[in-house]
């Protein structure tokens, strides 16, 4: 009964898509990987991991919370992670000077702090909902319908819409603030924007990944590929790619394995990151030692 | 002891004719202040300034920290009203020309893990306010790449543009974004101490290259700058402000004691090396000016 790997990759594929729920799996990878493999791009160059970890935790509340009362899980997730999003945007007014970022920390890690402790009172009153936990943390990939990766590919079509729109005037206020205010870039509206953009994103592929799988997707495919290359274009085209390629990879050793698909999926991207941290490590030694040569004694 | 203090705001006309007459005065003030102020937080940091600025002219703006060189250039772009006065930036209300004016705010640089090109940065410069997503090919993407070598060939960046900015040094740094301010060919250019954070002989590099820019390609310079001597052979005109006032003129008529003395109200001396340098001795630093302007209307 257990399927077993063959190493042909196309048998392997045959068999996994016969059945229609694997294939809804890997179609959720997809439109998860690409979601948040571009939104976790802007959030690693503007460096606000930390805010787009709260996002990811307030994820699990929501989803609690909802569960508790009775709705559409979703309506927690949206409620939760864009509360969360419009709280750490309020208080990102005037980042960038040290004490604003300093602020700014201690508010995100707030918010976290009690994102958690609610999360952790929904389970206490909604008894017998253990198991409902792990799969709030820990997502459910294997559990879904076609209709629910059609509304997962209509909301991630609408957040890529978006993200496209405010992408280049994004990027300038990421890297060069003053200047881009000089330009009448709307500066602070775009870091609100982000951040509400990044919780919708979140609350939205939490739902199929889970609270925690979703930040490892923000944040280790962009963290990869901007550690390999800094051209912007390459470096978004790579996170891509390797938040696919992980997803992909975590979900066919989960299938072929008795071990959770969240594991997989997190060290297949811990994997690349450390080869990419240590070729990009190599390459600049490399590089350094090459200039330092070139100067005559 | 509070050298700086005084019943009100003193107001010193600063009103000069280019330097020498010899710069385009036909060709229309680039600038022009009149009877401006600025307020800070209800306190006035800087009253009365009239202020003609030609086309071409390289300007410095000298003074002590925080007496208001900043916000000078803030104003200039619209970012703060003055509270009275008139402020005229080519031909327009402040604000209104942005688009031809390059801005070079101050910062100490990039951080050593910013993953992102020089070129990059220096593009950002070019269409990094419109929005939508450039398409990496195609007539504009061609005529956008050209510009960004041209103006990196211009201030010498070659070598190191294609490197991740974080790891270039802070005179590299800053040339990329001396590149980044000139890509649009403005007519203005508004640099805020961009020698500071340099080491002496990228200093004197680094004022050579924005004195040739404004000569070769005919850009009126405005630099805020704490120390005019790596400037001091190329400028033909200072600005000087310190605590409420400001005086004009080239530099061998404001860097001199008796203007210095006026415009800080204690006696301070300007010395010529035999390098030809300019040192100004007694003049109150920073503290005193701060102190005051926050206790401004309450100083005994």
């Amino acid at each position: 009964m257990n399927p077993v790997f063959s190493w042909n990759l196309l048998a392997d594929f045959r068999h996994m898509w016969a059945f229609p729920f694997m294939v809804n799996a890997f179609r959720a990878g997809v439109v998860v990987a690409v979601v948040a493999g571009l939104m976790g791009w802007f959030m690693v160059l503007r460096r606000q991991s930390f805010a787009g970890h709260t996002l990811a935790v307030a994820a699990f509340p929501g989803a609690a919370g909802a569960t508790l009362i009775g709705i559409s899980a979703a309506y927690g997730y949206f409620a939760f992670c864009g509360a969360a999003a419009v709280i750490i945007a309020a208080a990102t007014r005037g980042r960038r000077s040290a004490g604003g970022l300093a602020a700014e920390s201690a508010l995100t890690g707030t918010v976290q702090a009690l994102a958690l402790a609610c999360g952790l009172l929904f389970v206490a009153l909604y008894k017998g909902f253990l198991n409902g936990t792990t799969a709030l943390l820990f997502g459910s990939f294997l559990g879904i319908t076609a209709g629910q990766v059609a509304v997962l590919a209509a909301a991630g079509a609408a957040v890529l819409a978006v993200l496209a729109v405010i992408g280049r005037p994004l990027l300038f206020a990421s890297v060069d603030p003053d200047v881009a205010a000089a330009r009448g870039v709307p500066v602070r509206l775009l870091s609100a924007a982000f951040l509400v953009l990044l919780g919708a994103a979140v609350a939205e592929t939490a739902q199929i990944t889970g609270a925690l799988l979703v930040f490892a997707l923000l944040v280790m495919p962009a963290a990869t590929a901007q550690r390999l290359t800094a051209r912007p274009l390459a470096s978004v085209v790579l996170t891509v790619i390797i938040g696919w390629a992980v997803t992909w990879a975590g979900l066919i050793a989960a299938y072929y394995s008795p071990y959770p698909i969240g594991f997989y999926v997190t060290s297949f991207a811990f994997a690349v990151y450390l080869a990419a941290h240590i070729a990009a490590t190599a390459r600049y030694r490399r590089r350094r030692h090459v200039t330092l040569a070139a100067v005559p004694a | 002891m509070n050298p700086m203090a005084r019943p009100e705001q003193t107001a010193i006309a600063a009103v000069s004719p280019p330097a020498g007459g010899a710069v385009a005065a036909d060709r229309g003030n680039v600038l022009e202040l009149g009877g401006a102020a600025v307020r800070v937080g209800g306190a006035t940091l800087w009253s009365g300034v009239d202020l003609a600025v030609g086309a071409g002219e390289f300007v410095a703006v000298l003074g002590p920290n925080g007496v208001g060189k900043t916000t000078l250039l803030k104003v200039l772009l619209g970012l703060l009203p003055v509270a009275e006065g008139q402020v005229r930036v080519l031909g327009e209300p402040a604000g209104r020309a942005n688009s031809r004016i390059g801005y070079l705010p101050q910062r100490r640089s990039f951080d050593a893990s910013s993953r992102i090109r020089g070129t990059d940065v220096v593009r950002l410069g070019l269409d990094g306010d419109r929005w939508g997503i450039p398409l990496p090919f195609g007539r504009r993407s061609r005529d956008a790449a050209r510009r960004v070598n041209e103006v990196i060939g211009l201030v010498g960046a070659s070598g190191y543009a294609g490197r991740p900015i974080g790891e270039c040094s802070g005179g590299e740094q800053q040339r990329l974004l001396i590149a980044q301010a000139l890509i649009r060919r403005p007519q203005l250019l508004l640099l805020d101490e961009p020698l500071d954070s340099l080491d002496l002989p990228n200093q004197a590099a680094a004022a050579a290259l924005i004195s040739r820019i404004c000569a070769v390609e005919g850009v009126t310079v405005v630099m805020v700058a704490h120390d005019v001597n790596p400037i001091l052979a190329h400028l033909d005109r200072v600005v000087y402000i310190a605590a409420g006032g400001a005086a004009a003129g080239t530099p061998a008529e404001v860097v001199t004691s008796e203007t210095l003395t006026r415009l800080y109200q204690t006696p301070v001396e300007v010395l010529r090396t035999s390098a030809g340098h300019l040192v100004v001795v007694g003049q109150p630093e920073a503290p005193a000016v701060h102190a005051d302007r926050h206790a401004a209307g309450g100083a005994p």
